[in-house]
């Protein structure tokens, strides 16, 4: 399981309703329903994942996020997870405020786009950054809101969102203590647990 | 081999009262099924397939070796299939006021010993539920491992989900919806209109006439295939085809566009083997439908007394029952804080798609069946 979603599990209390915002195959969802016994409901746009999350006997929405979320209702999930999606969204700040309304919680990972491989990418060849982490050429890709880490807190300032917790995580054991110590500098995702 | 094979329809006999929801009751009246697969010892592997406007009891499989087409929803139903027989014992019903088989206004009244005719009760789709229960009991199900549907079928699968609660545990809700619409209304109307204008449709009482009203029940049906295509389905499939005469100046020769014919055909297949009083109390049914009526049309709270576990599914190009039909039932159950899955399926069919071998909605099904635990048979 991507690292993101390991730590996300260690947030979220047993017995709890989870609402996966692009639950993707249903994985996660799948494991906190085995671990900690949650309730969970996942939200997707991709057939293939909704099939596969529907196999591993996940229940999940076929309901596409920038269109908005108005059918939850408030404070109907314990916590509200969006793992890898905020930058794909069209009103990131919008579903924020929506997560939080729905969920007493939230919990959100992105990629960092000030990490510094980024930065110097960017800075020397003065081109878009292409790495393992965001495979994709500007005009293809689905990433279409990057921040970073001091981006979102910023983001989140503003909101009044709480920041209850965080967690950065590097790409390797060195750069995961780096990454505690100056995250918007060696943090390749970023992982916060929010709430208003 | 993936097909069911031979199967043979069931007959069963209720002395009855039934109680009906326009206030009359039904004495000695009969359903006929046919059942798939194995019940189990304990009885929890049954599925009940609810049938939408002109469909029967026959669903799976071939009557006998000479038939050419098998059962209406043969694609679906059989071993390896979505709904799987390896597991699941299939039930299939014909509902009462139908004309295949079961109780309905081509049977004789048992109280004055004539056709029913256009005095049959006008059954609702609550009436075809509580018919469906006692026929649970008579063979020994006291609770449905799923209730599965399509269209007016959807409609008693979600019916089954407020009216016994207790009786099913997985409820498939296929291209369907709370109530009808006033367009759905009016479609429905314009096909009994076209029956009912018909010379030999005498009141209802074509068959003392010794006659049928073959034409209009041609048009009624004709208006409702429409409805069941999409505009794409029938731009690919006809097109602007002409199958005979021309539209070149001067030619004498009648034109028929092939969408004509192809319409003229399946109406008039349809008026020899559907009863036209039937049709008129199916439509009624579908028109009456509301799932909310007794929560002051508030479907979250008809929804917030149920225990089933819900599967709703639509089609894109379906605009008799489109996605926000479906939209709405996944919304309700949401607010209702249910268990509940939706998927919409890209599909160019129209509402048909319900009934065609689509590839997702298949994996869709096959993949969400799985969750449903049942004994071994």
């Amino acid at each position: 399981m991507r690292v993101d979603l390991t730590q996300i599990q260690r947030w979220i209390l047993k017995q709890s309703k989870v609402l996966d915002l692009g639950c993707g195959d249903g994985e996660f969802l799948a494991q906190l329903r085995d671990s900690h016994s949650t309730q969970g409901l996942g939200l997707e746009i991709d057939p293939d994942n909704i099939t596969q999350a529907l196999s591993r006997g996940i229940d999940v929405v076929e309901q596409n996020m920038d269109a908005g979320l108005g059918n939850f209702p408030d404070h109907s999930f314990d916590v509200v997870v969006m793992a890898h999606a905020l930058q794909v969204l069209h009103y990131p700040d919008k579903v924020l405020d929506e997560m939080l309304r729905i969920g007493r919680r939230g919990i959100v990972t992105f990629p960092n786009f000030a990490h510094w491989r980024c930065r110097l990418h960017l800075g020397t060849r003065g081109r878009m950054p292409v790495s393992k982490f965001l495979p994709h050429n500007w005009y293809d890709t689905p990433n279409i809101h990057f921040c970073t880490v001091r981006d979102f807190e910023a983001l989140c300032a503003q909101k009044g969102i709480i920041i209850q917790q965080r967690e950065m995580v590097g790409d390797g054991v060195i750069s995961n203590v780096l990454a505690r110590i100056r995250p918007n500098l060696f943090a390749t995702t970023a992982i916060y647990h929010i709430s208003r | 081999m993936d097909s069911v094979g031979l199967v043979e329809q069931h007959s069963v006999t209720f002395a009855g009262p039934l109680a009906l929801a326009c206030g009359s009751g039904l004495n000695d009246f009969s359903l006929v099924y046919e059942t798939y697969g194995e019940l189990n010892p304990q009885a929890d592997n049954a599925i009940l397939i609810c049938h939408a406007l002109s469909g029967h009891h026959h669903a799976a499989g071939f009557h006998s070796p000479d038939d050419t087409k098998p059962g209406w929803w043969d694609n679906c139903i059989g071993p390896g299939k979505p709904i799987d027989t390896n597991r699941f014992f299939v039930v299939a019903v014909n509902n009462l006021g139908g004309c295949h088989g079961s109780t309905g206004p081509s049977s004789i009244n048992p109280e004055t010993g004539d056709l029913w005719g256009p005095t049959f009760p006008q059954i609702q789709v609550c009436d075809w539920v509580a018919s469906q229960a006692l026929l649970a009991d008579h063979l020994g199900i006291s609770c449905w491992a799923a209730v599965v549907g399509g269209s007016l079928g959807g409609m008693q699968a979600m019916q089954w989900s407020v009216q016994y609660p207790d009786r099913i545990r997985y409820c498939l809700v296929i291209a369907s919806a709370l109530d009808l619409s006033a367009q759905n209304i009016a479609f429905n109307e314009i096909a009994r209109q076209a029956i009912q204008a018909d010379p030999e449709f005498h009141g209802g009482y074509y068959q003392s006439h010794q006659t049928n009203p073959a034409q209009g029940l041609a048009l009624a049906r004709m208006v409702g295939h429409v409805t069941y295509l999409s505009d794409d389905a029938m731009a690919q499939k006809f097109g602007r085809d002409i199958r005979s005469g021309s539209l070149a100046a001067n030619s004498d020769d009648a034109i028929e566009f092939q969408v004509e014919s192809y319409l003229r055909y399946q109406g008039s297949q349809f008026s020899t083997n559907f009863d036209a009083n039937t049709y008129i109390l199916m439509t009624r049914a579908l028109d009456y439908f509301d799932l909310a009526a007794n929560w002051n049309g508030d479907p979250v709270a008809a929804f917030a007394t149920t225990q089933a576990q819900f599967l709703v599914v639509s089609f894109s190009t379906d605009w008799r029952f489109p996605p926000r039909r479906s939209v709405e039932i996944t919304n309700a159950l949401i607010a209702a804080d249910r268990p509940v899955s939706y998927a919409e399926i890209e599909a160019n069919e129209g509402h048909d798609a319900f009934l065609l071998p689509i590839p997702r909605y298949h994996a869709v099904l096959s993949a969400y069946l799985q969750r449903i635990e049942v004994g071994s048979v």
